[in-house]
């Protein structure tokens, strides 16, 4: 790597990030199953195949840790089953890692602990092993949490890369909402209405269309990066060219407001409970009609479609007849100033 | 009031109406016997054009030149050094604006000097720098001030506001740059040796929000002295799309004249206060380099003498890198901000320079032309 030392851009889950992942960690630690780059592996824990389990690990260090619409005890389970989720497993048992600084409050320790309990349930998993520990002030902002989950899968084949012409697009809900969320309230901008991050368990979702005999072709929650990250990363593992209408993509007015104020692309904000999914074509009117069964899904719709025109590119298609690529995000996310 | 932000925004990106001014840009376009380069001097207008595709929508007689008016990519690599430099002093918390951390100098970006340890903060306004001073009694903060005309207010504000509180440790960094004077610097660049080496601009789309504090004035000369139309314009779509279509027909009507397309902030005096303050403070500097082009008069405000004790330039001027640094020699940022040459015909285009490692001032920011080609190119 030509960098000397870790800037934040290469945590912002777009191509800074990626590159920091390939050039240090893949080099040194690269094997058949991580090269998969899928949000969990599917590992076999006999060598002859019969004992498969999806298996993930995700770290928190979310600033602040009460958002609206959840903490980071919420968002420290629901990311890791939702990765688990999102490769058809069933998430069942996770360990948690804590890490505080001196000082911190221990009722709001409890609350954190109360929301991992309560997000727990939804998902049927339960803790089975963890660890604290407690470091000097200063060491780490108030309290870092890592999960790890095992899930068991409930389908096999669902990956980034079997992506294929003709597949379409389908999103779960409006986007954005955890990234304008925490932008807002980090920089202090008060709303009339505040927008509460989408932060939410998503196997009961993915559990109600398995059990429709529905089997997605890809699924991945928009996490870091957002929902060009997803896409950009689809369209490279499975070489195909992906079209999304941008129009049809379902943003809330409150969101827009504060892209537009601060200069952000939805598109590239952080969810925590939106997820995209590939289907095939037959399958996707029926895909949407489930999702919009649970009230947080009520603005699912299918968004786009898998094609052959740019090979390993994004193309966003406007309402006036032109297109423009999207990009996967990079840099710190920053306002643009003029 | 709940945030309904979506009435400034929605009729002003309507598929209709931009389909609609498409059209009769085409039949007006049909009525020229030549083709015509418009320049959008401001970035903000280049970023709506590629966002938006604008340029799809275009007849093949009508090019636009993407002007130097982002002042994030015009910043030379000096003062990005100055900044550099500032912000690794011990007691030093150094702000900006948005963008500006991730542009390299010669020693680095101000996201390197994060990394390095510096205490780097970026500001949505620069009135936000008075509670970080606050905040840190102990420390200095230095306001690494950028922008054009559309800032410059805010930045005589804060130093207002520091005054009449009293305030002992903000700091400026000043880096204003003005408008009038680098489209002037476009259109008289010339080569003395090459004939066919002047500039290709037959029109300008003036930056509306400079215009919101400057007025519109500030434009006449081009249109009368320099006989280039032009259409002071919004930042949505169909804002530019109409800017284009009041520059067409002054073509195909053989008129050259200032017209206003933003009507609903721009007049042509401006904001008078804004104005005032601006003066207050600030006066010309004689010379100002420009990432690309080389140095500008009059292109850039300092502050005035009697403000020095606020001002960095003076009080670390033992500290402040001085040489000079070339740009790059294979760059022809310039070449391309006078429309003389377009990205691709750039050597280093896309091989050496790309948006992660910028060489020239095109490619810094998602406003350049360079960054715009490269990361759109065949859709272009």
């Amino acid at each position: 790597m030509k960098q000397k030392t870790v800037s934040l851009a290469s945590g912002n889950g777009g191509a800074e990030n990626r590159d920091l992942i390939e050039k240090v960690f893949f080099k040194h630690l690269g094997n058949e199953i991580l090269a998969r780059g899928e949000d969990a592996s599917i590992v076999e824990l006999k060598a002859d195949g019969g004992c498969n389990v999806a298996f993930t690990t995700d770290s928190f260090t979310i600033s602040p840790i009460f958002f609206s619409g959840g903490d980071i005890g919420k968002i420290s389970v629901c990311g890791t089953c939702n990765d688990l989720a999102m490769m058809g497993a069933n998430p069942k048992y996770l360990t948690l890692g804590v890490i505080i600084e001196e000082g911190f409050n221990v009722r709001d320790l409890e609350k954190i602990v109360r929301s991992i309990k309560k997000e727990l349930e939804i998902n049927g998993a339960i803790v089975v092993a963890g660890d604290t520990k407690v470091v000097p002030k200063g060491s780490v902002d108030k309290i870092f949490i890592n999960t790890s989950g095992i899930g068991e899968p409930l389908v096999d084949g669902i990956s980034a890369s079997n992506l294929s012409e003709g597949d379409l697009i389908v999103v779960s809900r409006d986007i954005a909402r955890h990234g304008a969320s925490i932008f807002a309230s980090r920089e202090g901008i008060e709303l009339e209405n505040t927008i509460d991050s989408d932060c939410a368990s998503l196997f009961p979702m993915v559990e109600a269309i398995l059990n429709a005999g529905i089997k997605p072709v890809a699924m991945r929650d928009a996490t870091r990066g957002g929902v060009s990250a997803v896409l950009n990363e689809w369209a490279v593992a499975s070489d195909v060219c992906i079209e999304i209408e941008e129009a049809k993509v379902p943003v809330s007015q409150e969101v827009r407001g504060i892209c537009e104020m601060l200069g952000f692309e939805p598109m590239s904000l952080a969810n925590e409970g939106t997820f995209l999914l590939a289907v095939k074509k037959e399958d996707a009117t029926k895909v949407v009609e489930i999702l919009k069964n649970f009230e947080q899904n009520k603005d699912a719709t299918i968004i786009g479609k898998v094609t052959s025109e740019y090979k390993k590119r994004v193309v966003l298609l406007s309402d006036w007849g032109t297109k423009r690529f999207l990009e996967l995000p990079t840099g710190e996310l920053l306002p643009r100033i003029c | 009031m709940a945030l309904e932000l979506k009435n400034l925004y929605d009729d002003f990106r309507d598929a209709k109406t931009i389909k609609a001014l498409a059209k009769l840009i085409e039949e007006e376009a049909t009525k020229l016997d030549r083709d015509i380069n418009i320049m959008e001097v401001c970035g903000g207008h280049t970023h709506t054009i590629m966002k938006y595709g604008l340029k799809q929508l275009m007849p093949n007689n009508i090019h636009f030149i993407h002007g130097p008016g982002c002042p994030v990519c015009v910043m030379p690599k000096e003062r990005i050094d100055h900044a550099f430099v500032l912000a690794m002093q011990e007691d030093v918390i150094l702000c900006t604006l948005g963008d500006m951390i991730k542009v390299p100098g010669s020693r680095g970006s101000l996201q390197d000097a994060r990394a390095n340890g510096a205490d780097v903060r970026f500001v949505y306004s620069p009135l936000d720098v008075l509670k970080v001073a606050i905040e840190n009694p102990d420390k200095k903060v230095i306001f690494f001030a950028i922008g054009f005309e559309t800032t410059t207010p805010m930045t005589a504000a804060l130093l207002e506001h520091t005054i009449k509180k009293e305030l002992d440790n903000i700091y400026f960094h000043i880096n204003h740059v003005t408008v009038p004077e680098v489209m002037q610097e476009l259109i008289d660049s010339r080569d003395e040796h090459v004939d066919s080496y002047n500039n290709q601009i037959d029109a300008f789309i003036g930056p509306s929000h400079v215009s919101v504090i400057s007025g519109a004035k500030i434009y006449s000369k081009f249109a009368n002295q320099y006989k280039r139309p032009v259409a002071v314009s919004g930042f949505e779509p169909v804002d530019v799309m109409e800017g284009v279509l009041m520059i067409v027909r002054q073509f195909v009507q053989n008129r050259c004249e200032l017209e206003i397309q933003y009507k609903r902030s721009v007049t042509m005096d401006g904001n008078l206060n804004a104005q005032k303050l601006i003066d207050r403070y600030f006066e010309k500097r004689g010379l100002f380099k420009w990432r690309g082009l080389g140095n500008v008069p009059n292109s850039a405000l300092k502050l005035k003498d009697e403000y020095s004790k606020y001002d960095t330039e003076v009080i670390y001027s033992d500290i402040l890198p001085k040489e000079e640094i070339e740009d790059h020699k294979l760059c022809i940022c310039g070449d391309i901000l006078r429309g003389m040459a377009t990205p691709n015909e750039c050597q280093v285009f896309g091989t050496a320079c790309k948006p992660s490692s910028p060489l020239g001032s095109c490619m810094v920011s998602s406003e350049g032309a360079c960054s715009a080609y490269y990361k759109y190119g065949s859709l272009l």
